[in-house]
């Protein structure tokens, strides 16, 4: 019956940085005796992650699950968002007696290293100029979005997570826990994911990006320090991003050809389709809550993504290491409407499991709803989690579900 | 007691506790959750279809949705004390080779076959002319799976080609029943299905 270890932790927590609204949440300073080293060679120290936990950690503190975010998710993962007043982006799978139960599980969800809800990003004021970093704050990867999340549970004092669990880029930040710190995971859940970013997602990244850049309010980088936002061009890049989130069958099923408010086309360009105006929508609540140099940022990480390179180009070597079978049980699922990251992403994934003999489960779900999926009401795929991590319990000696009489 | 078919009551007999098995086709899971919680077994599956795939997953088992055929070959060797493939064999398109990388994967491989020397199927052919359709092999012969059948005579033969020792034999009859432990032509003749332990010589 120990309570969450952050409820004694005040020494680290440092206020909100001066530009940030008070948000709801907990923070901490990492790296602040040690600096740490990124991907690119820099050294990054004292940088703020906010984050969110829920449920009780255990005596033994075995009972962790750490969630990984996607692209533009944050850390709140169950209550109301704090800017747009909307459910927690998974309250259907993280929960009281949910399939991530936190009636049993310390569940910890971290905003991202360069992320725009509270830890520290291009947005934030860099110590050494008194000026937001913008396109000064270093690039950051997966590699380094995971290292900063390991230093914070290490801060939290557990040694093993039970569990990580994410999709899309949360997924990929999954697959970097399980390879870089495999005797630090017990059970692993990646899904609708890839071990590398493809070209086509690089390419829809880019478009977003140079959206953003050819916005004259986005000043090189500078907005913040010219008072202008690039809004349009962050909504345009949220619109394009949007599609590929979407099947084609759902996008139809949802809008077909209808027109949006009216009886008959306007031969004109405004909103017309309802489909036009559903985007436009989704492009400009966006922008409330989304920092432009932060989407440049976070889309580079997906795309510098790739296991099998840092892997010397096999990607079962990555799951190899020291020469050993990885340790870390893994349970894939990938969405059959997905076409941005589609089962093929996560197959290869498991043959590359298979070649080292891990342990390995792997369930395509079929539904019609896209990539989106994963953040919504598919009772298979909440089935397919919660059974693992039942029989992962069991394994974990976190719960005797059944036993052989 | 988690309860099971007879024949694959007789594969988990062959099966050594604690060990590491490999379930191909393993359908529902039934076999692997037996094996788990009788013989505290580190079970895996695969299996084709999504359903199958699903319920196993739900039940907190080890299993990926894949084909024999295309996918044991990215296992490494002797990956598995077990690698165990119920009833499918004769469903393969390549056999020879499937049976190949079960014996190459696992240190050993339990594989049960339908015996199309069985008297019934015998019988069958022989009075109606037709191809038979049995209880256990219920299929048409243009709807079936089953695409290579053979008798256990040609099974055992095929495993001597290979350089494949049979272990264990168990013959069993259309109740469920071990008629015999060895392969003969009277076994081949009163067995509906046999189920043989098997390893790689050398």
């Amino acid at each position: 019956m120990s309570a969450p270890p952050t409820a004694q932790q005040p020494p680290l927590v440092t206020p909100a940085v001066a530009d940030t609204p008070v948000m709801p949440g907990k923070r901490v300073r990492l790296a602040v005796d040690r600096p740490m080293r990124l991907d690119s060679g820099v050294e990054i120290g004292g940088f703020q992650i906010a984050y969110q936990t829920y449920g009780t950690l255990n005596a033994d503190k075995s009972n962790a699950i750490f969630i990984c975010h996607a692209l533009t998710g944050d850390h709140f993962v169950v209550e109301k968002h704090p800017v747009t007043g909307k459910p927690g982006w998974w309250e259907m799978l993280v929960g009281p007696g949910k399939p991530v139960d936190t009636d049993r599980y310390f569940v910890i969800c971290s905003n991202v290293l360069g992320g725009c809800l509270g830890s520290t990003g291009p947005k934030d004021v860099d110590p050494a100029t008194g000026q937001p970093y913008g396109l000064s704050f270093p690039v950051v990867t997966i590699g380094d979005m995971v290292r900063a999340q390991k230093l914070l549970v290490e801060h939290l004092g557990i040694e093993k997570l039970f569990c990580v669990i994410g999709g899309s880029m949360g997924g990929m930040q999954v697959l970097q826990w399980a390879v870089a710190y495999p005797e630090s995971v017990f059970a692993a859940v990646p899904i609708a994911t890839a071990a590398r970013h493809s070209a086509q997602n690089i390419a829809f990244h880019e478009v977003g990006r140079q959206a953003i850049m050819a916005d004259p309010n986005w000043c090189g980088g500078n907005y913040l320090l010219e008072g202008t936002k690039p809004e349009a061009g962050l909504a345009v890049a949220r619109m394009a991003a949007h599609i590929t989130y979407l099947s084609e069958t759902a996008l139809h099923r949802k809008f077909g050809r209808n027109l949006q408010d009216r009886k008959a086309i306007t031969y004109g360009f405004d909103a017309d389709f309802q489909v036009e105006s559903y985007l436009r929508y989704q492009g400009a609540a966006f922008v409330e809550r989304f920092d432009a140099n932060s989407y440049l940022y976070i889309t580079r990480a997906m795309d510098y993504f790739d296991l099998a390179a840092d892997a010397g180009g096999t990607l079962a070597n990555a799951f190899r290491p020291g020469g050993k079978t990885t340790p870390v049980r893994f349970c894939l699922a990938s969405f059959s409407s997905d076409w941005l990251f589609p089962t093929s992403e996560s197959r290869a994934i498991v043959h590359a499991l298979n070649a080292v003999a891990a342990n390995v489960s792997f369930v395509e779900i079929e539904t019609d709803k896209g990539h989106d999926a994963f953040l919504l009401d598919e009772p298979e795929f909440h089935q397919v989690i919660h059974g693992f991590l039942e029989g992962c319990a069991e394994h974990r000696g976190l719960s005797v579900r059944r036993r052989a009489r | 007691m988690v309860d099971i078919r007879d024949d694959l009551k007789l594969i988990a007999e062959m099966v050594e506790p604690n060990s590491r098995v490999l379930d191909v086709g393993c359908g529902d899971g039934a076999l692997l959750d037996y094996l788990s919680h009788t013989k505290n077994v580190d079970g895996r599956g695969i299996e084709l279809s999504m359903d199958g795939v699903r319920q196993c997953v739900a039940h907190g088992l080890s299993v990926i949705q894949g084909d024999a055929e295309t996918d044991l070959k990215d296992y490494p060797a002797e990956a598995f004390d077990y690698v165990i493939l119920g009833q499918t064999l004769q469903a393969m398109k390549q056999p020879r080779d499937v049976l190949e990388m079960l014996c190459r994967i696992g240190r050993r491989a339990i594989v049960s076959v339908p015996n199309f020397g069985y008297w019934r199927v015998r019988m069958q052919l022989m009075l109606t002319g037709r191809m038979p359709v049995t209880e256990k092999l219920g299929y048409q012969w243009w709807e079936t799976p089953n695409i290579h059948f053979c008798t256990l005579r040609d099974f055992v033969v095929l495993t001597e080609e290979m350089g494949i020792t049979i272990e264990q034999t168990r013959i069993i009859d259309r109740a469920g029943r071990v008629t015999s432990r060895a392969h003969s032509g009277f076994a081949n003749l009163l067995g509906e299905q046999g189920v043989f332990l098997l390893r790689r010589n050398g």
